[in-house]
This record gives structure tokens, C-alpha cells and sequence, in this order.
């Protein structure tokens, strides 16, 4: 088992030539000194890898043989939403690749129409009454939706006694991150014993001084909050803003909508839920959708449909602003339509009941095999597992590797020790689960067979562990030249 | 529809694994008054219709010679960087936290690193932000931190688009925001009071001038502040780089290095430091290590920086940022190499230079910017720009941005290392028609 990978491959640096060429550069011939004046000029050139166009594509295809994505591999980390990326997708993107954002608006009423009806069905499928497009990753569309709420409160003169943001200890780490750019205060609010959130604990922390509760449904042990309506209803009455955190909205996507669960806010994660590539970390898109009494404070421009054809919307008063340049990642956006014009609404649904069954089933796969699951409740697109007693996750994790799987997201959330967190979305076979299942088990058991071979996975990968307390007391971030 | 592999005998197979008979019953415990919301869609379609639905839809945006900037052009992408960047290995992994079978990517980011460090002659980049307007935020908001202080200045020389974005991100901390105005192109000498944090000023500036900032960052120094330049990485090819002119932090957008302009996004933005400030940077940095056996590997380090680990107290919200975007520039930067490089900034400036000389001879046309200027120039125009911008778009070109903060009649203009000759005097008589006309 294990990966094929490409042996060792040198820094591009390393493949360096003095005077190698790459490829062509225009003929255009043009004098520095006089295009620039002399004391504008760099005085010594970057020093960037002299090779030629083949080297080049050698070097970076040999570093992809080092490297696992979806295409390549069974990739169940929890949260993510690793499900296949349709390569039309990256066809329907290029049929926009040339537009640039400082085009009349009568030249781009394709990609304002687009725009458009992606708001639209996104609206649909939350809930919501207004939305913006331009957050460029789901973290960002978290700031953007404090940032709404913050003026919202603001705006009725609340904000100062309103610091407080509520979390539940199930959290992303990015919720909290998120409140402290908004500027707000970050209180925990605990599980109760069935992982979900304790709604009298919370209860006891609504009042006058808290602006915002940031939730996600299903919660991070794949738990649908259950008390959802008592729990927007007695955060309304204490005047506090509901915030959606859409990371997994994979899970639900339309059976339920967060707008109907009272939520006043949501980003949507368009590379998790909407199957564009995740990129090995991006770029994707976070478009935060909101009722519409946050409508106004929503970042500027806002696409807009008139009798006379499309425009942006840039005379709003009570808006945040801006939160990127242009209008977002709309390369991202293209996909993200394309995919639901193929799937429609039915497919929507049963994408999301898919990845539930898989996720289910995968559940039962490996309690038979002798994982834990701590918080067993009807558990929707992924669930939270830990090994058998006395095995690591980290160890388990890592011996993933060499039975060609990528591992689940490990150590998170917080509340679950050891905790590995398996999201095995719709996209994957039956009989790739269960050979997910057949490798946890056999690990498990030669784990406790033998511990030091556990300890030492893996070992068909192109590097073994990695000292990473040497890179965190001395990192070496850059090549230098000699 | 769903691009789900199961059969239906599978999906009865696996709900009758878990005692169900039906889908719908995976949702039986959620609140009834949720389930089942009506939610209009269109029907749904197969590839072959979509792919002509939406070369329908692009046939309503109208085509032509893109003439205009703001830090996003029409440069030639070699056709390698698309080969690369499109391969599923690299496309449709995520974040390299298993670093055993992500080397790939995690090398990726270190040559990326390694090669804005040398661009701006700084000494560490980061693996990339959204883009140049959040990585301006985030490089002010790191100088800030590290002086402690809640107050910025920033040059209307800035793009005024970065400018909007800095100002949401210090309003959301209480940080004060002040702007500089600009004598006439460029930034002037400015005191810098004793409770500024970080001064900001770019280079080639919005209007394409290139500023002679080293005053400015022995104004900012002396009063203890940091001095973060926005930079177009391309310029870097030939011009003064940051580092060479007491900047504590580049910023920039990333575009003009391999990326589509596909209507400003996705791209990437760049931030590079001096090395004190390593331990302030935002976002996924990458290390260079070994592995048990002794051989090199590159791992995410100083996570303890990040959201992931330090919640609330975390440098930056930021998770996912523009991976694949970064590893475009990387490939573009390695196939051009540095002389390639410098080929296309030289060509490009040579070209805006020649597109200003040729529509400065339209009657009424001043210039706003003053050589020595990089890719992109602004105009004072002799009518409405909106009307000049919209006359160029029938006529099949695209240039004009009307800048209004900049005064009556300004516009602004790029040219890229793609237009000929040809191309710039077609484009100089649509010019003249649409101002004369």
C-alpha cells in the first residue's frame, strides 16, 4: 500500500543555472535608466531560479507526486468537506477569465447576472433576505458578518454596552479569532453530556452586555442542535444577533435552512459546500448572507437587478465598507453556480443526504472495529471518533498514511481527547469506506500489538515525521543564495 | 445528479445497515417546522448544457483590449502555469497539515516564500492572503501590534480600494485611520507624530508614479512607527525593492504573477517582513526541518501564531488563503526566471509609456502622473470618463477608469508587455474619437 511519490526533488533554487533561460519573454526592447531614472533602479536582480520551461514543469510535477488531494486520495478531514471537485467547473471558470472589475457595467452584464442568481439561490438556501459575495474565504466571511453585527448594534446605539461574543467550546478556532478582530470580548459557553450546546448555561450568559452567539449547525461533532428554535428565540428576546457558521451546512443543505432556525447571519464556505477545489488552501469563498434588518450594513457594492439591466449598488450609507478589492473571488463564484445549475435542488438534497448516510455508515463501520465515539447521537455529515484505549490519534493518523488514506482532522474540536473528527462527504464508494474502516481496524490492532511500530508511521511516504520543534525553535522560512 | 457514486441497491444496503428504510429518514430528529423549506432553484442541467448556458451568459459581457489597472492586468500567463496549477494534486488538496503526504504543496510555498523575500529584498513572506487589500490590512494592523500603538497614516497615493478595506479592519479594533493627500502624482513629505504606528505609502502609488520613499521611512523610524510600502510584485522585476528603502513591511497584489484577471479575484495578496518582525506576521508561514531519518522536509511552523491553536488571541482569523493562486506566481516566477522577469516589467512599462506619449496627443488631454511612472498612468480627460470608458467598450477596448477622488475628469490607464505597437495606436484613435467625439 501507500502513495507512489517522487523521490527527493531539489529547491527549484537548487536547479539553478547562471544564464539559463525559460520562457520567452516579450521583444519589446526598452531602456531601464530612462524609463525609470537611474536611482529608482534595483541594483542587484532577485534572486530567482534560472531554468528552463521543462525543468520547470519537471520540478513542480515531481513536487505534485509528493502530494495527495482528492484526486488522488480517500481525504475524510472533518470540517472540510473534501468532496469531489467537478472538473466542469474549471472549464465554466475560464469563459470568464478575462474581464477585469474596472469595466463598464454594460460590459459586464454576464458576470453581473451571475453574480446575481448565485445570490439568489444562495438566499434560497439559507433563508435570508440580502447577501454579499466579496469575502474571499470563510474565515474572511466571519469577520465581514461580526463587522455587520457590530454595526447593526452600533447603529442603535448598543455597541458599548455590547461586548461580548458567546462560543461554544465545540467551536472552530476561527469564531473566537473572529470576534477578537471584530472587537468584541469571547466568552465559552459549554457542552452539555450529549455534545450539544447547554442551552440553560447559555441562557445564564444572554443579557444587555452580549452582542452575538456564533453557532454551527450541525455543531463539530455532527450533532444537529436540536434546541435550535428555543435557543435563537431566547437569544432574540435579550436582543442578541445570531451568527451561522456555514462549515457545515454540507450536512443540511436543502433540508433545513439556517434563516428558519432564526439565525440572522451566515457565511457559506462555496469550497466546502459547493465543490470548488480547496487548492491546497485556498482560494475560495466566504459569501455572507443576512436578514433583512442587516441588510444595510452589508459591504459595498451589492449587485443589483433594474428594468434597465444590472448594476452595482455603491450608495449605501450604513454599509461596513469594503472588505476585499473588486467584487471577491468571482473566479470561485463562477464555480460555485455552475454547481448548483448541474445538481438543482433535488440534487442538493440528495448530495447532503449522502454524505449523512456515508458518514453513518462509516460510524457503524469502525465502533465494530473497536473506535470510540464519544458524543453518539444521530450524528449527520461527519462524526468524532477516538481510537481504542491507549492508542494516539497521531499515531493512528499517521499510519493512515501508509495505508494510502489521508487522515481525518485530528485534535479538534477540543472537547473530545485524542479526538479524530471523519467527514467522508458524499463523493466516496461504499467499498472505499469500508476499506477506510478494514485499515483503522487493522492499525488499531497491530497498535496494540506492537506500540513502537505505531509510533514510528509512517513509513512509505516521502518523508517520515518531521522534527517539528526544530522548525519551531529555529525556522528556516527561505532559501538564501551562498 | 450529485456526482455520488451510490446505486440505489447500496443506499438500501446502507440505511438498512443502520435500521432505515429511507433517506428522508436521516432527518427525522431535526424539528419538524424546519424540514422540507421551499427553496426555488432552476432544474438541473448536464455538462455539455451548462458549459453552453454559460458561454451564453459570457457572451453578454462585451470582449475587448483591456487598457486598465488598479494593480490587476492583462498580462500574458505562460501556458506551464496553468498545466501545474491544474493538477488535481495540487488543486484539490487543503491545508498541508499532514505535512508526511503534502510536501508538495509545503515545498510550493517555500520556493514561494523564498521568492517574494528576494522580490522585495525582506527577509520572511508569509504562504499568501486574500489579496492586496486584506494584506495591506494585515500588514498594518502587525505594525501596529508590534509598536503598540492604534494609530496609522496612509497615503492617498494608496489604492483607494485599500485604502476602504484598511479603514474597515482598524474601525473593527478602535484604530484611528488618517489619510495623507498627495501633491499633485506623489506623496509629500509628512510629519509622523509620536503615536503612529505605521505609515503606509505605494509604490508604483494608484496613479502609477513612482515614489521616492526612503525620507518618508527616516520620518516614520524617528518617531517610532513602521513603514509599510504596497508594491506591484511585477515592478519589483526592475525597480528599488522595499527592503532597500527602510521598509519594515511589503504589501501587494499578487495578479500581475500568473493569475487570470477573471474580474478581480481569485488572486492573491503578499506580505513580507524584516526578520524581527517574523513572530508578528498573520497566516501559514513554512519551515524547512528533517525527518527522523535525517532528510529534508518542509513543515507549517510558529503555528502558535494561528487561529487554530491561540483562538481569540490569534495573530489573524485567517485559515484558507490563495494556495493555489501563490503557486501560479511560483510557477510564472520560475519559468520567467529573473531576466524573463525583468523582460515583461520592462516591456510593459515600455508600452504604458509609449500609450501615454500617443493619448496625451488628443486635444484637451493633460497628465495627472508624471514619468517616471510603471504600468498604469492617470489622465485628466476632457469630458465625463464614465462616458469616455463606456465609448472605448463599444468601440471594443476597455480603458478609462474614471478616479474622481483625483479630480474632474481624471482617468486612469495600464498597458501591459502583450500590446504592440499596433495594438497602442489602435487603441490611441478609439481614444481620440471617444474624447474628441
Amino acid at each position: 500500500m501507500g502513495f507512489c511519490f517522487s523521490d527527493r526533488v531539489p529547491l527549484i533554487f537548487e536547479r539553478s543555472r547562471p544564464g539559463r533561460r525559460g520562457t520567452p519573454a516579450p521583444a519589446r526592447a526598452a531602456d531601464p535608466a530612462e524609463l525609470f531614472g537611474e536611482a529608482n533602479l534595483r541594483e542587484r536582480p532577485p534572486a530567482l531560479p534560472e531554468v528552463d520551461e521543462l525543468t520547470a514543469l519537471r520540478h513542480y510535477t515531481n513536487l505534485s507526486r509528493r502530494q495527495v488531494g482528492v484526486d488522488t486520495t480517500f481525504y475524510p478531514l472533518g470540517s472540510c468537506t473534501m468532496k469531489y471537485n467537478p472538473r466542469v467547473l474549471e472549464a465554466a471558470a475560464r469563459l470568464f477569465a478575462d474581464l477585469h472589475p474596472y469595466q463598464d457595467e454594460a460590459s459586464l452584464q454576464g458576470a453581473l447576472f451571475l453574480m446575481h442568481e448565485l445570490g439568489e439561490y444562495l438566499k434560497a438556501l439559507t433563508g435570508m433576505d440580502a447577501i454579499t459575495l466579496q469575502p474571499a474565504a470563510g474565515a474572511h466571511g466571519e469577520l465581514t458578518g461580526m463587522l455587520v453585527v457590530r454595526a447593526y448594534h452600533a447603529d442603535r446605539g448598543e455597541l458599548e454596552q455590547r461586548r461580548v461574543v458567546l462560543v461554544p467550546d465545540s467551536a472552530h478556532g476561527s469564531n473566537p479569532a473572529t470576534s477578537a478582530m471584530a472587537g468584541f470580548e469571547v466568552r465559552e459557553v459549554p457542552s452539555d453530556a450529549d455534545g450539544e450546546v447547554d442551552l440553560e448555561a447559555l441562557k445564564r450568559e444572554l443579557g444587555d452586555h452580549v452582542a452575538a452567539i456564533m453557532l454551527t449547525n450541525p455543531n463539530t461533532l455532527g450533532l444537529f442542535e436540536r434546541r435550535i428554535l428555543s435557543l435563537t428565540e431566547a437569544a432574540h428576546a435579550a436582543g442578541v444577533q445570531l451568527y451561522y457558521d456555514g462549515a457545515n451546512l454540507n450536512a443540511i443543505m436543502g433540508w433545513a435552512r439556517p434563516g428558519d432556525m432564526g439565525f440572522d447571519v451566515v457565511h457559506l464556505n462555496l469550497h466546502k459546500t459547493f465543490a470548488t477545489p480547496h487548492g491546497g488552501g485556498g482560494p475560495g469563498a466566504g459569501p455572507v448572507a443576512v436578514k433583512a434588518h442587516l441588510a444595510p450594513y452589508l459591504p459595498v457594492p451589492l449587485v443589483e437587478k433594474t428594468p434597465a439591466g444590472y448594476r452595482l449598488d455603491f450608495q449605501r450609507p450604513k454599509s461596513i465598507g469594503r472588505v476585499r478589492s473588486f467584487f471577491g473571488n468571482f473566479g470561485v463564484l463562477v464555480k460555485a453556480y455552475a454547481y448548483i445549475r448541474l445538481l438543482g435542488r433535488e440534487g442538493l438534497k440528495r448530495a447532503a443526504a449522502l454524505s449523512v448516510l456515508n458518514a453513518r455508515y462509516l460510524k457503524e463501520l469502525l465502533k465494530r472495529r473497536g473506535y470510540r465515539v464519544p458524543y453518539d447521537g444521530p450524528t449527520m455529515h461527519e462524526f468524532v471518533a477516538q481510537p481504542p484505549e491507549g492508542l494516539r490519534a497521531l499515531d493512528v493518523a499517521k499510519a493512515l498514511l501508509d495505508e494510502g488514506f489521508h487522515p481525518p482532522t485530528i485534535y479538534f474540536p477540543l472537547i473530545v481527547k485524542e479526538a479524530m473528527m471523519i467527514e467522508p462527504t458524499e463523493t466516496e464508494a461504499k467499498e472505499t469506506l469500508e476499506a477506510f474502516a478494514e485499515a483503522l481496524g487493522r492499525i488499531a490492532r497491530r497498535g496494540q500489538e506492537d506500540p513502537d511500530w505505531l509510533h514510528g508511521a509512517p513509513y512509505t511516504t516521502p518523508v517520515r515525521r518531521l522534527d517539528e520543534v526544530r522548525a519551531n525553535r529555529r525556522p528556516v522560512l527561505r532559501w538564501r543564495p551562498d | 445528479m450529485p456526482y455520488a457514486p451510490h446505486t440505489e441497491a447500496e443506499v438500501r444496503a446502507m440505511l438498512a445497515d443502520l435500521g432505515l428504510e429511507r433517506l428522508e429518514e436521516l432527518y427525522a430528529h431535526l424539528p419538524a417546522d424546519l424540514l422540507d423549506p421551499p427553496i426555488e432553484l432552476p432544474e438541473p442541467m448536464n455538462e455539455d448544457a451548462l458549459l453552453r448556458h454559460l458561454a451564453e451568459v459570457a457572451a453578454r459581457n462585451r470582449p475587448g483590449r483591456v487598457f486598465l489597472g488598479g494593480g490587476v492586468r492583462d498580462h500574458f500567463v505562460p501556458a506551464i502555469v496553468d498545466t501545474v496549477a491544474g493538477r488535481g494534486e495540487f488543486l484539490t488538496a487543503y491545508t498541508p497539515y499532514q505535512p508526511e503526504a503534502s510536501q508538495g504543496v509545503l515545498q510550493a510555498i517555500f520556493e514561494y516564500q523564498t521568492m517574494i523575500a528576494e522580490l522585495t529584498a525582506l527577509d520572511v513572506a508569509n504562504a499568501s492572503l486574500y489579496d492586496g487589500a486584506s494584506a495591506l490590512a494585515e500588514g498594518v494592523l502587525l505594525a501596529l501590534r508590534a509598536t503598540r500603538r492604534m494609530r496609522a497614516m496612509v497615503s492617498r497615493g494608496v489604492h483607494p480600494e485599500y485604502r476602504q478595506v484598511l479603514a474597515t479592519y482598524l474601525n473593527a479594533v478602535g484604530a484611528d485611520l488618517q489619510e495623507v493627500p498627495l501633491e499633485g502624482d506623489r506623496t509629500p513629505a509628512f510629519a509622523v507624530a509620536d503615536d503612529v504606528g505605521a505609515v503606509v505609502v505605494q509604490s508604483p502609488n494608484f496613479l502609477g508614479a513612482i515614489e521616492s520613499y526612503a525620507p518618508l521611512a527616516e520620518a516614520a523610524h524617528a518617531a517610532g512607527a513602521l513603514l509599510v510600502v504596497v508594491a506591484d510584485p511585477l515592478s519589483l522585476a526592475v525597480l528599488r525593492p522595499p527592503g532597500e528603502q527602510g521598509a519594515d513591511v511589503a504589501v501587494g497584489e499578487g495578479q500581475p504573477l500568473g493569475n487570470p484577471m477573471s474580474l478581480g479575484g481569485p488572486h492573491f495578496g503578499y506580505i513580507a517582513v524584516r526578520e524581527g518582525l517574523l513572530r508578528q506576521l498573520p497566516g501559514r508561514l513554512v519551515s524547512m526541518t528533517e525527518d527522523a531519518e535525517g532528510r529534508r522536509g518542509f513543515v507549517l511552523a510558529l503555528s502558535a501564531r494561528e487561529q487554530h491553536i491561540r483562538r481569540a488571541k490569534a495573530r489573524s482569523n485567517i485559515t484558507t488563503n490563495a494556495q493555489n493562486a501563490a503557486l501560479r506566481a511560483t510557477v510564472h516566477l520560475a519559468a520567467l526566471g529573473p531576466e524573463g522577469l525583468k523582460g515583461v516589467a520592462l516591456a510593459t512599462a515600455a508600452a504604458a509609456r509609449r500609450l501615454y506619449q500617443l493619448l496625451l496627443e488628443a486635444g484637451g488631454v493633460r497628465p495627472l502622473t508624471r514619468p517616471p511612472f510603471f504600468a498604469e498612468f492617470a489622465l485628466r480627460l476632457p469630458k465625463d470618463p464614465a462616458e469616455v470608458r463606456s465609448l472605448l467598450a463599444e468601440a471594443g477596448y476597455h480603458g478609462a477608469y474614471p478616479i474622481p477622488e483625483y479630480g474632474e475628469g481624471a482617468a486612469l490607464f495600464a498597458a501591459s508587455e502583450r500590446m504592440t505597437e499596433d495594438d497602442l495606436l489602435a487603441f490611441a484613435r478609439a481614444f481620440f474619437v471617444a474624447v474628441g467625439g
